[in-house]
């Protein structure tokens, strides 16, 4: 019996999450599932309620992969996008033995994402990646992967040619709304590098050089962009001038020594957790029965901790 | 360029604008080179052998739009040519030519012929030669052992035998030297034909017979030579480095070789910091010995502008480099025109160095070995001109330094932009004002700003790790289920 309303479905779903999990810690296979009925009710807030809690034991892989991938596109519903990077970076550097649907989508998603809010993608992904991955995702992701080439040279015209050529391939991805917003954020990007580089600036100059159409168009993505918090500057309508200013935090205030220092903690009972999991492992008796085996294959010198199989 | 009267206004100006050293107020009389043409005459009269004809061919294939200009470099190669062996090139001059010089300058088909039979009694007359040695070589190491074993065997004395062991040794060497002569022979003879290919094959052949230091130099030198006019650097470098693990028999004139050398290898691959300080290495004992790859005008050049291009301040000036190194000062007493500009982008007078390099590069873009390398040097040198101007000041006008270095106002904005966006500069433009505003670096901020940071990245990558941890380990639980 299918009753069309996710929406009845969250409530529920979240309850019962939290009475199976073991801990915050542990992702249960109710997870993907609550997040696919958050997606479809469009009830994106109640699922990054659960989006929070730091995962790390997983019962099934593809539940992960799953929960990263709805999570991440949840947390693009919601414009949390260094989130959304970190959940898709996660599905993409997981380690896997076949390449899997799952990791290609997120993959591109990740491309779009990392254009949208860093302003720039590496087409090299990290050491760790499994070699399938590394091996295979870009050969799907062609139109992906060339979009975001196009995106450094900072041309907005040679970017539109490429979007309108593969327009189909992106629209059947369904990641056309995202597209979109990559060409937004270059001009953002090519208006904030013009503050790296200018003091003043007339509107007229930097519609010429970010390519819009007026110096009224640029005076309202600088705005925007002020108003976001993206770039520092005023705007003097008397003369057109634009005047960059420089990041007017100056460290000093009590909210920002609480910033620090929550962060402070974070990274030490994060690193408090690494120590004891590395005692787990050191005193793993299948570890060191493996490890023992390989010792002495090799000098004492040339030995550090962990074998290099290992390479998470 | 402009007339003297052109010059005075904008002169003045450099005076007062320029940063750095003004010490020398007095009229800096500028005796601006003019670009005209390259006098080609003199050009080719450095060079002697393969290296002129080429470098004449070069400039006839450079400077097509100038007629004139090419069927004088072409009018030389085909004279050079005939002085020399080679009927390929001639036929391929000829070729160039297409009858634009008139009757003399056709196709010599008598010379040629002459040219070619005599090629081919020589070669047979080589190969006999070379023949009869290589088999009495096998035949006296044969003979010797066999003379050898029946000595030993039939126990004659000592010092009987020793002495006919060392005439024998001296036997071979000499059978072994002139084996060495006769492939060395058939390099020249191949080089000098134009076959390039044979012509390094033998000389590295001659490797295998060398007994002395001296030979071994010789044959380092032969195949350098060869593989600098095939473009092989890499064999060049190599037997660079073959060369100089001899001391003891390296004169100064070779050493200057070796390094002129190994300056050009490193200029084609483009490692031009290395390649200035092969050239400022290089000893005036060079002189005109090695007209047949490069010239004394061409280490000042090369070295100027790759020193210029990759050498800070401080290096220009310091431990003997290119300013204060004595050596290098004859070279560049040959080119006034590097000398010059070296010393105005030292003493930051940029204009009239920029204005020197303007007027050299119609000339050096005709040069063999430049031509591929001159926009990036030009390129490097500029921006560093930029740089080294901006460098000293909190804030400079815009307009003082577009005269400065002869641009306007528009153009400075866009390329201190491209350095800017390099963070080659640390300043920012305002254009409203068109003033250059150094950039002083919070460093207490930016000191925070990268704590928080890596904070975050550190935070960020270690959950995944954790999480990719509990990957593995679930994989290998399953793993290891499944095999029980």
């Amino acid at each position: 019996m299918l009753l069309e309303a996710p929406l009845r479905g969250v409530a529920p779903m979240l309850t019962a999450i939290r009475k199976i999990q073991a801990s915050s810690e542990h992702l249960t296979s109710l997870h993907p599932e609550f997040l696919l009925l958050c997606l479809l009710s469009k009830s994106y807030k109640a699922g990054y309620s659960i989006l929070d809690d730091d995962i790390f034991e997983v019962d099934q892989p593809r539940d992960l992969f799953l929960y990263c991938y709805y999570g991440g596109m949840i947390c693009i519903g919601q414009k949390c996008f260094r989130k959304a990077l970190e959940l898709l970076h996660n599905v993409v550097t997981s380690p896997m033995t076949v390449v899997n649907a799952i990791a290609v989508e997120a993959y591109k998603k990740h491309i779009l994402v990392s254009l949208i809010h860093n302003w720039n993608f590496s087409t090299s992904l990290p050491k760790y990646t499994s070699s399938v991955a590394q091996r295979n995702l870009k050969n799907f992701c062609q139109p992906y992967i060339e979009l975001a080439n196009c995106y450094v040279s900072g041309k907005i015209v040679d970017l539109e040619a490429l979007v309108d050529k593969y327009r189909e391939k992106y629209e059947n991805d369904n990641n056309l709304g995202l597209v979109k917003q990559v060409i937004s954020s270059m001009y953002k990007r090519n208006i904030q590098r013009l503050t790296q580089t200018y003091l003043t600036l007339s509107l007229q100059d930097i519609a010429n050089s970010v390519q819009l159409n007026s110096a009224k168009e640029a005076e309202m993505h600088v705005l925007r962009m002020i108003e976001d918090g993206e770039i520092f500057a005023t705007i003097n309508q008397k003369d057109g001038m634009v005047r960059f200013l420089e990041d007017p935090e100056q460290y000093k205030t009590c909210h920002m020594i609480e910033r620090i220092d929550s962060s402070i903690q974070r990274i030490m009972a994060l690193s408090r957790k690494l120590t004891a999991i590395d005692e787990t492992i050191t005193s793993d008796p299948l570890f060191l029965s493996k490890t023992g085996r390989e010792r002495h294959r090799f000098d004492f010198d040339d030995f550090d901790g962990v074998p290099q199989k290992f390479n998470i | 360029m402009e007339g003297d009267d052109d010059t005075s206004g904008p002169m003045i100006d450099d005076e007062i604008y320029a940063n750095g050293v003004d010490g020398d107020n007095e009229k800096r009389s500028r005796p601006i080179i003019s670009s005209e043409q390259l006098d080609i005459e003199a050009y080719a009269s450095l060079y002697s052998g393969r290296t002129k004809i080429m470098r004449l061919l070069f400039i006839a294939q450079r400077s097509q739009s100038n007629e004139a200009m090419e069927l004088e470099a072409l009018r030389m190669a085909y004279d050079e040519i005939k002085k020399g062996e080679n009927t390929q090139l001639h036929r391929e001059v000829v070729q160039k030519i297409v009858g634009r010089l008139g009757p003399e300058y056709g196709m010599d088909v008598a010379w040629c012929d002459t040219v070619d039979r005599r090629a081919e009694q020589k070669k047979e007359k080589l190969e006999n030669e070379l023949n009869a040695y290589r088999l009495s070589f096998t035949g006296y190491v044969v003979y010797t052992n066999v003379v050898m074993g029946e000595m030993f065997y039939s126990g004659y004395r000592q010092s009987w035998s020793c002495g006919l062991y060392l005439r024998q040794c001296w036997a071979t060497n000499l059978i072994k030297e002139s084996i060495r002569m006769g492939y060395n022979d058939f390099g020249d003879f191949y080089y000098a034909h134009g076959q390039l290919g044979d012509a390094f094959k033998s000389y590295v052949r001659t490797r295998d017979y060398c007994t002395t230091s001296k030979h071994i130099v010789h044959m380092c030198m032969s195949s350098t030579l060869v593989s600098i006019e095939m473009g092989q650097f890499t064999h060049v470098t190599s037997y660079i480095t073959k060369a100089e693990q001899i001391p003891d028999a390296l004169d100064p004139v070779t050493v200057a070789k070796l390094r002129c050398a190994a300056g050009l290898a490193h200029l084609e691959s483009k490692k031009y910091k290395l390649a200035a300080r092969k050239f400022l290495e290089t000893g005036p004992e060079l002189g005109n010995h090695y007209n047949e790859v490069i010239a004394p005008q061409d280490v000042a050049t090369y070295g100027g502008l790759c020193a210029l291009a990759t050498f800070d301040r401080m290096e220009l000036k310091a431990y003997n480099k290119v300013i204060d190194n004595l050596n290098f000062r004859n070279f560049l007493e040959l080119v006034p025109e590097v000398r010059e500009l070296i010393n105005d982008f030292y003493s930051s007078h940029y204009a009239s160095c920029l204005d020197y390099l303007g007027n050299l590069k119609a000339n050096l873009l005709l040069d063999i070995h430049l031509h591929d390398h001159l926009e990036t040097l030009y390129g490097q040198i500029r921006h560093k001109a930029l740089i080294q101007y901006t460098h000293p000041f909190v804030s400079v006008d815009l307009h003082m330094m577009a005269n400065a270095f002869k641009t306007d106002v528009a153009g400075l904005e866009k390329e201190l932009e491209a350095l800017i966006t390099d963070n080659q500069v640390q300043a920012r433009i305002d254009s409203h004002n068109k003033i250059l505003y150094a950039r002083h670096a919070d460093q207490r901020n930016a000191t925070f700003q990268r704590v928080l940071q890596t904070g975050n990245e550190l935070d960020r990558d270690v959950k995944s790790m954790l999480l990719r941890v509990n990957l593995i380990k679930h994989e290998h639980n399953l793993r290891a289920s499944r095999k029980h």
